[in-house]
């Protein structure tokens, strides 16, 4: 426990979050390790945690008929991947597949959805984190619309 | 303490130097993806070498179709041989693509100013690449690694569209099993058998590592990747007068008298194409240039 809470509170993403409230987290984590190759969620599953990596890589890809899996990111280690467990339905939208052997915290999403209902200054905390990340996604979602390499390859 | 790095503005050529034309054979063409190609040029005059500083370029001329502005893509400290790598995009470029082994291309140069390695000695490095952008900048590392222990640590971020539109795919293997270069690959879509990064450049300066504040960092892809690359340098705390970006438009005589590549009160060709982002700032956004 004593070092989940010192992985969390020297996460980058947790800067800053007063100490009852890391404890609390604490209470919602869970060391978890995926083998290379291994689902961490499918789309369309409940959406119930949300994942800080330690160690390894983990791709968010979609299947799309007639083409197969298609990547749409790739995380890496010390990033969060996973929010739709703040977001009614609270389904996955993307799967999420380890690339390498990756091991990661996972946070109960519903219980911290539950502790965010009883205590709104929590709840601000982790929505303003949130939404960083939600900004940032969008922002490079766009970017990799854009398409800015011009030319298309054959493919 | 910070330091101040600059460009280097190389003095403009004689115009009459800059107008001859000298006659190269091609050695070797080199398939680098679909559309983008490597000529390795060597003299006939009898010259003994081609003296480039990294980030400039030549004036490449297809007899009896056109000329162009090309990169010089190769190794600056090996002066022998020209490398040029260029997109097949235009009438010039494709007739280009066409030429063998033995034909003769027309070159004049070079032109414009150059990145700031030497500068840089002291600092980390940071080198952006966004698909071809990568073409001037591979001098760039190749001057460094010739030179590594001037430099603290040195990343190079490369994105491109595709797995399939990665260049110096040779260069990169070697690069990547090199202890003391930091290379992270991206790419902006990919199929399920990728097992890269995917994603834009810009996702990967977050965790490079480099120190922001003893670094100067390089840029070089499609104007806007530069724009979102610069700001996120910015956030990572990387000040703007050590940021560097190649500018890209339509240079015709090399030496800033036709006025085609004119940017704000620039021309690309001959205050450029490498310009310190700190005097670029103003214009670089402006949608009228």
């Amino acid at each position: 426990m004593e070092n989940l809470e010192r992985i969390l509170k020297e996460h980058p993403f947790l800067a800053g979050l007063d100490d009852k409230y890391i404890k609390l987290l604490v209470g919602c984590a869970s060391n978890v390790a995926f083998k290379a190759g291994e689902y961490i969620f499918r789309e369309g599953e409940n959406a119930n945690q949300f994942y800080f990596i330690r160690h390894g890589k983990v791709q968010v890809e979609t299947y799309v008929p007639q083409q197969g899996p298609v990547i749409i990111r790739t995380r890496s280690e010390g990033e969060i991947f996973g929010w739709s467990w703040l977001v009614p339905p609270y389904k996955w939208h993307f799967d999420a597949r380890a690339v390498e052997v990756t091991r990661a915290l996972a946070l109960d999403g519903k219980c911290l959805r539950d502790k965010c209902e009883e205590d709104h200054n929590l709840g601000y905390e982790i929505m303003k984190r949130f939404a960083l990340i939600i900004a940032e996604r969008l922002e490079q979602t766009r970017m990799q619309l854009l398409d800015v390499y011009g030319n298309h390859s054959k493919k | 303490m910070a330091t101040t790095v600059k460009n280097k503005k190389t003095a403009p050529l004689g115009t009459a130097d800059a107008m001859h034309i000298r006659p190269f054979s091609i050695r070797r063409v080199v398939k680098e993806s679909f559309d983008t190609f490597s000529l390795e040029l060597d003299p006939l005059s009898g010259e003994k070498g081609h003296k480039f500083a990294p980030g400039q370029f030549n004036m490449l001329y297809v007899y009896g179709v056109g000329e162009v502005p090309i990169s010089i893509s190769g190794d600056p400290t090996r002066h022998k041989t020209l490398t040029h790598t260029t997109r097949e995009v235009g009438t010039v470029t494709r007739a280009m693509r066409n030429l063998k082994v033995g034909d003769t291309l027309g070159v004049r140069g070079p032109f414009g100013s150059s990145w700031p390695v030497e500068d840089a000695v002291g600092n980390d490095v940071v080198i952006v690449a966004g698909g071809i952008g990568l073409a001037p900048l591979r001098p760039v590392i190749y001057y460094i690694l010739a030179h590594r222990e001037k430099y603290g640590k040195v990343v190079l971020l490369y994105g491109t569209r595709t797995p399939e539109d990665i260049l110096f795919r040779k260069d990169l293997e070697k690069w990547r099993s090199r202890f003391d270069l930091e290379t992270l690959l991206t790419v902006d879509r990919a199929t399920g058998a990728w097992k890269g990064n995917v994603g834009v450049v810009t996702t990967l300066i977050g965790r490079a590592p480099f120190d922001p504040l003893n670094c100067v960092a390089m840029v070089c892809g499609p104007e806007i990747m530069m724009r979102f690359t610069v700001l996120e340098l910015q956030k990572r705390g990387v000040e703007e007068d050590k940021t560097f970006i190649s500018m890209e438009r339509n240079m015709k005589c090399g030496i800033g008298l036709c006025g085609h590549c004119q940017l704000g009160p620039t021309f690309v060709c001959k205050e450029g194409p490498v310009y310190c982002y700190r005097d670029l700032k103003d214009v670089f956004i402006k949608r009228e240039m």
